[in-house]
């Protein structure tokens, strides 16, 4: 075991202590494992340069460039449509980019679109669960669909119901639920199987505060398990509390990149607010 | 907590196991949303009971002798309103975004419709059974026997299975599941009414008879009264599989295309 991988065991032990409920099951070790093997394959989980994605006569992306390290929580920031859920898209082989060129976890997301699905899990706005479906039959079904066994499935589905505190309403079809759980539902069935790249796409976008701290709580989860996780949002607060590293985006393009502090020292601004809000002035007075 | 195990992520399902998994949605959702199915059957139900009851005397006699006639056009009437949820159901996948979940999973690409089929299947068969079991009780007996009602069912199947090309392809072009239903309603409709299902077309004017005998319904309904009577033609067999063959042709290429094409 190398070094960087005690050094997670540690954050691992650290962390089920403050939430034992949440983490800790057999998932979580597996995951471990797995990242800390695509870690020494690829120090960097997402690659992409130059990417370009019109539709119709608006450029949603127009040369996004990102690099983000393995085992980081990375926030793409930015508001409507500025580009984030294309970015999504694209790097999780949804959409094509009309230019530019993309990796993620070593693999080109248009060649090698097979072996990236592999590799990644999408939730959040860009995903979602079966409205019909009971929360439990909707991760049986995408269980199996992630190639667990019958009883894999069943007993994967009855550990993240619980852990994600869905148990109770396991039986019940997916649209009674409120829009914290139904999110929540669509997180966990994210966590199915071990991912490399966690893709959550405004998570938490249309929640209250109470279930938006509970997906904060998953997302910090996720990445003291230490997998890699990209997230966008709206929300500032968010990409200051959860993201290593942060993007601004803007117009489809990066118009700045660093850590939430580094920013805020960089602009001289004392919270990612008043950075975000220089920078869109900025784009939007170089663009006129 | 030194021990790190060591299994990983599990090989993606097969292209069998993926369709299986979707048709296992499919069927969940006919248990949990029956009324979506019951609501259309309920009008080839009614028109069975209505027609037969109401103007079977008038039409043939007795409601005994026209049911015979009728029970195949109504068999036809069901199934084929029913295989309207085919673009339905994949208009509510992809206008609420699952099927980006589906898409970021390394599966066989087509397995969300070939497992939606296997639900259609049932659908179809759910339909078929509960116009014949009301035939039955009305007192049908058919001519042709049980292969012969089940050859019946299975043509029917077939050509149904064609036609639900076509609504998903319609289902991909249009933007709500509401617009799907209405436009079907709107071509279903006149085809099934504008038929032989409830008279033989001999008394209609000219002009309708025309188009009476070239709805691809009036056919498939002849091909349905020819194996439930105990009187098959292949003839009419042949031109309901070739019109499904043609369906097949030109609707699945165009699902296919709209549907790799949908971001």
């Amino acid at each position: 075991m190398d070094c960087r991988a005690s050094d997670r065991c540690l954050r691992l032990l650290a962390c089920a202590s403050v939430m034992p409920h949440l983490i800790l099951d057999d998932y979580v070790r597996d995951n471990l494992t797995l990242t800390i093997m695509y870690e020494k394959r690829y120090p960097v989980a997402v690659e992409a340069e130059g990417l370009r994605k019109r539709f119709g006569t608006t450029e949603a992306l127009r040369g996004l460039d990102l690099t983000v390290a393995a085992g980081t929580v990375y926030g793409l920031l930015g508001p409507n449509g500025a580009g984030k859920s294309t970015s999504v898209r694209i790097l999780a082989t949804l959409l094509r980019p009309d230019g530019g060129r993309a990796a993620v976890l070593g693999h080109d997301v248009v060649r090698e679109a097979n072996a990236v699905r592999r590799r990644i899990s999408l939730a959040g706005q860009a995903a979602t669960v079966d409205d019909d479906l009971t929360g439990k039959e909707n991760l049986l079904f995408l269980g199996r669909l992630s190639g667990l066994s019958r009883s894999g499935a069943r007993a994967r589905a009855a550990g993240l119901l619980e852990a994600f505190d869905l148990a109770g309403a396991a039986g019940k079809q997916v649209k009674t639920y409120s829009g914290g759980m139904r999110r929540r539902l669509d997180i966990a069935a994210s966590f199915l199987v071990p991912a490399g790249l966690y893709f959550l796409d405004e998570p938490t976008t249309g929640l209250d505060p109470a279930a938006r701290a509970q997906v904060w709580q998953i997302v910090r989860a996720a990445a003291e398990s230490g997998s890699t996780v990209l997230l966008t949002t709206q929300y500032l607060e968010e990409a200051d509390r959860l993201a290593d590293r942060v993007a601004v985006i803007d117009h489809g393009t990066v118009v700045a990149e660093g850590t939430p502090a580094g920013l805020k020292a960089d602009m001289g601004k004392g919270t990612l607010d008043e950075v975000f809000l220089a920078l869109t002035r900025e784009a939007e007075a170089s663009a006129a | 907590m030194t021990v790190i195990v060591t299994s990983t992520r599990p090989e993606p399902p097969g292209a069998w196991i993926a369709t299986l998994a979707f048709g296992y949605r499919a069927l969940l959702k006919i248990r949990h949303v029956p009324e979506q199915l019951f609501d259309v059957i309920a009008i080839p139900v009614v028109f069975t009971l209505m027609f037969t009851y109401l103007f079977g005397g008038a039409l043939a006699g007795s409601p005994g002798r026209y049911l015979p006639f009728l029970l195949p056009g109504t068999l036809v009437m069901a199934v084929l309103l029913v295989s309207m949820y085919a673009g339905i159901g994949l208009n509510t996948d992809v206008s609420k975004g699952i099927t980006a979940r589906f898409r970021s999973l390394p599966i066989w690409p087509p397995a969300p419709i070939a497992g939606a089929i296997l639900g259609d299947v049932a659908r179809y068969l759910i339909a078929a059974g509960l116009v014949t079991i009301l035939g039955v009780i009305m007192g049908y007996r058919p001519p042709g026997g049980a292969y012969g009602t089940l050859a019946a069912i299975g043509l029917l199947l077939a050509f149904a299975l064609s036609l639900s090309w076509a609504w998903t392809a319609l289902g991909l072009v249009l933007r709500t599941p509401q617009a799907v239903m209405s436009t079907g309603t709107v071509v279903l409709f006149p085809l099934t009414l504008a038929s032989n299902v409830f008279v033989a077309p001999r008394t209609m004017p000219g002009w309708l008879q025309a188009f009476v005998r070239v709805n691809p319904v009036s056919h498939l309904v002849t091909a349905e009264r020819g194996l439930m009577g105990g009187h098959p033609s292949a003839g009419q067999v042949t031109w309901v599989l070739l019109a499904a063959a043609a369906l097949v042709a030109v609707f699945a290429p165009l699902t296919a295309w709209l549907y790799g094409r949908r971001p």
